[in-house]
């Protein structure tokens, strides 16, 4: 750690040094010498270990035997991996769609009333709860204890998870929710929508009070209102916002590793590939596998990135 | 904030304290049993001499022992430091396995480890050659003279011998609670078949006040299942013997052979019967989502089960004040075996490697084997919890019932004990698909077959 500040602060002293000296170089010169340390780190941080990482998935558990294709071919026909890639594509399509879609509903609706302020806070607070924090809170909210047969009530287990006591109280048995497939990791999913709506309302509501109000108003006195103005003038124009917000949140959901680790540690069918590619290379070390599954992860994430870019890009030529 | 002030806290008292009984301990002599070899100024330090002065060195010790069990170990050091003029620096962490791995292959190793699974020393050794070093001398020569040959098998790669044994468990143990045997006139089974018959009787006499024979727990965060795979072990060992225990941890038979099969069976004839399980905590079920340190605690707190399989470190999970003994409030009898007289007996253990060769560590890795190790250990443990396969270690020293009851079952050499089969095998089985399988096994009620299969295809 030391040593990497020492370098930072040489190189950078250097760089500053010799722009000071040389006060007759041309400017891409200039350019260069401040771009050079970027480039390099970034080289030796992220280019490298990527080739370094796409390199080991070819190889086998050590990364001493070169085995080719076999890391994929195992992650995509043996039925533990299949299960993990089918919830990655479970998460990454549910969570999007519905944590922007609250956020939406919900920046509409308290826009400009007399709560506002309130209301967004309640909802942003989530946002500031780490991902494990948060799990922790959930997995209270899901716990269970059971109703017991024949056993005297002075001996029944008191309910201490809301979920289960809710049940109760409706007069319905308690439930493990983290336990049967498939629905468990829905409500592994409900956690990560609620921390990311929160992000969603925030961002869509400052689209929406972008909108210009000369359009509302057309809007209004062309006789649009409620639903229709929502759907024709509200959605559309804050259409690049809604992009970023949902392909921001794609890409934290495909990462999602800390909800599934705090919850149920991946068991009982709830593993991602995140969580999965974390247990093949430190715990069970299967490097060779666990730098397929973070290739997989890497090449899922390439086209919402592009697409992301291209939607940035686009918005910016309109302007 | 107020949490980590109030936790900051907690540790400066606790730090006081552990000086305050030091300097105690360095004032002793007042009290009689002093004068043996516990921590103290007046530790005999003739049995030391061999380690020669190692004034102003340092070794490093990194475990996955964390507190409050990592405070006996740091005690039972004292000898050593203060013998020898060395320091020992004590590093636990709960992410032990993982990180281990990672320090070494960032060529940044601890001076000593205590490594819990002969399976990961294999990994070690196969990844990284160079940086373990081989047994010290002093070492070889204790373990050879007070350890059983198996032990020393157990730290053995390729015919080199690594790592020495440090602690040990005894893993088939039956947890309950005499005062209520006794008020129930039931006895302890001596085999296979009065325990379940003790069982059905559990479930006529009780079944109406909703009482169960049994309960369990196997969730272990990260490690959930392996209660479950211990269960398998222990009855690996009963319905087909140590032969096929020792073919099947080395593959020589399928993982889905049809006598792990059958030992499968054996096992869900009482876990995955809803008679059984799970007394005060739910149906079978609940068996994955009940924490193991929680799994026994009915049979104290409202007396809804009756018998608990797990380890003799289960000693540590009662509430403080229980009466662990054989006419106390909870206590363990041996798992029984087919017949009374075949009693094989499942355990584990940590073992001790070196990633370095300087004097120190070598001598330090070398006081780990001696029975002065094992002795100020047992004294430095007197909440019990804590036994050792060192044959030096007097059993006098040995504070609790349970601990003297596992010294006991190790030091007999008649029965057949065996190591934790899943803490033998490769990681992929043993730290993965055995777990999960087990897990998904109980949880959804995956098909035996299904599980083994699964766990047969995930090895490597």
């Amino acid at each position: 750690m030391l040593v990497a500040i020492a370098l930072f602060v040489v190189v950078m002293g250097l760089v500053l040094l010799l722009v000071e000296r040389a006060k007759r170089l041309p400017s891409w010169a200039v350019a260069a010498a401040f771009l050079l340390p970027t480039v390099a780190m970034i080289l030796f941080g992220l280019v490298w270990p990527a080739i370094d990482t796409i390199r080991a998935s070819f190889y086998d558990r050590n990364g001493q035997n070169f085995v080719g294709a076999d890391n994929y071919v195992q992650a995509f026909t043996q039925n533990e991996f299949q299960i993990v890639l089918r919830n990655t594509a479970v998460w990454v399509v549910v969570v999007p769609i519905v944590a922007t879609f609250i956020g939406l509903v919900y920046a509409v609706l308290v826009d400009r009333t007399r709560f506002e302020k309130f209301a967004k806070t309640l909802v942003f607070l989530p946002m500031a709860i780490s991902m494990v924090g948060a799990s922790i809170i959930w997995r209270f909210v899901y716990e269970y204890r059971p109703v017991l047969e024949n056993v005297p009530a002075e001996f029944q287990p008191a309910q201490i998870g809301l979920m289960n006591q809710l049940l109760v109280w409706l007069g319905l048995e308690p439930q493990q929710f983290l336990l049967s497939p498939p629905l468990n990791s829905f409500f592994l999913i409900v956690v990560m929508i609620w921390i990311q709506a929160g992000f969603a309302m925030t961002v869509l509501s400052a689209a929406i009070k972008a909108i210009p109000d000369d359009i509302v108003e057309a809007a209004r006195l062309d006789g649009l209102g409620g639903l229709r103005m929502f759907r024709f003038i509200t959605v559309p124009s804050i259409r690049p916002a809604l992009v970023v917000v949902v392909t921001t949140i794609a890409m934290g959901t495909l990462k999602v590793f800390d909800i599934v680790r705090t919850m149920t540690g991946g068991n009982f069918e709830t593993s991602v590939v995140a969580n999965e590619f974390y247990r093949q290379s430190f715990v069970q070390r299967n490097t060779g596998m666990g730098a397929a599954l973070a290739v997989i992860l890497f090449v899922l994430v390439i086209p919402i990135v592009a697409y992301n870019v291209r939607q940035l890009r686009r918005a910016e030529e309109i302007r | 904030m107020n949490r980590i002030t109030r936790r900051r806290g907690t540790a400066l008292v606790a730090s006081v304290a552990g000086l305050g009984l030091l300097i105690t301990a360095c004032s002793g002599g007042d009290t009689p049993g002093d004068d043996d070899t516990a921590a103290g100024g007046d530790t005999d330090c003739a049995a030391f001499e061999q380690y020669g002065d190692l004034s102003g060195t340092t070794v490093s010790v990194y475990t996955s022992i964390v507190a409050p069990e990592d405070q006996p170990h740091i005690d039972s050091y004292v000898p050593f430091e203060e013998c020898t003029g060395a320091t020992v620096a004590y590093e636990g962490s709960k992410e032990f396995e993982a990180q281990l791995l990672v320090r070494l292959e960032a060529g940044n190793p601890p001076d000593i480890a205590y490594i819990p699974q002969p399976g990961l020393l294999q990994t070690i050794v196969g990844d990284f050659p160079d940086a373990v070093a081989p047994a010290s001398e002093g070492t070889v020569a204790n373990v050879d003279e007070y350890y059983a040959e198996s032990w020393k098998g157990y730290g053995t790669v390729d015919g080199t011998f690594y790592a020495a044994p440090l602690g040990a468990n005894v893993k088939s143990f039956v947890w309950y609670s005499p005062a209520v045997f006794e008020e129930n006139g039931y006895e302890v089974p001596t085999t296979w078949d009065e325990l379940i018959e003790l069982s059905d009787q559990i479930v006529a006499d009780h079944a109406a006040e909703g009482k169960k024979p049994w309960c369990a727990g196997i969730g272990s965060g990260d490690a959930t299942g392996w209660p479950a795979t211990d269960w398998l072990e222990d009855l690996v060992l009963r319905t087909a013997g140590g032969d096929v225990y020792d073919q099947w941890v080395n593959h020589e038979i399928p993982f889905n052979d049809p006598q792990i099969a059958e030992a499968l069976g054996e096992v869900g004839s009482i876990l995955k019967n809803d008679e059984y399980v799970n007394g005060g905590l739910g149906d079978v079920s609940s068996i994955a989502s009940t924490t193991f340190q929680d799994g026994g605690l009915p049979i104290l707190t409202n007396g809804l089960c009756f018998m608990h399989r797990q380890a003799s470190f289960y000693a540590a999970n009662w509430p403080e004040g229980t009466d662990v003994s054989s006419d106390g409030d909870v206590f363990a009898f041996y798992l029984p075996g087919p017949d009374a007289e075949t009693r094989p007996l499942l355990g584990g253990g940590e073992f001790v490697a070196a990633f370095d060769d300087r004097p120190e560590v070598a001598a330090f890795q070398a006081y780990l084997t001696s029975p002065e190790w094992s002795n100020a250990k047992a004294i430095a443990t007197p909440s019990g919890g804590w036994v050792s396969a060192n044959s030096g270690l007097d059993p006098a020293n040995l504070t609790s019932e349970i601990d003297q009851l596992s010294a006991e079952l190790l030091a007999d050499t008649e029965q057949e004990f065996r190591f934790d089969a899943s803490d033998l095998m490769p990681a992929a089985v043993g730290a993965g698909a055995f777990w999960t399988e087990m897990t998904a096994w109980i949880a959804n009620d995956k098909s035996d077959d299904a599980v083994l299969d699964s766990i047969e295809a995930a090895w490597p």
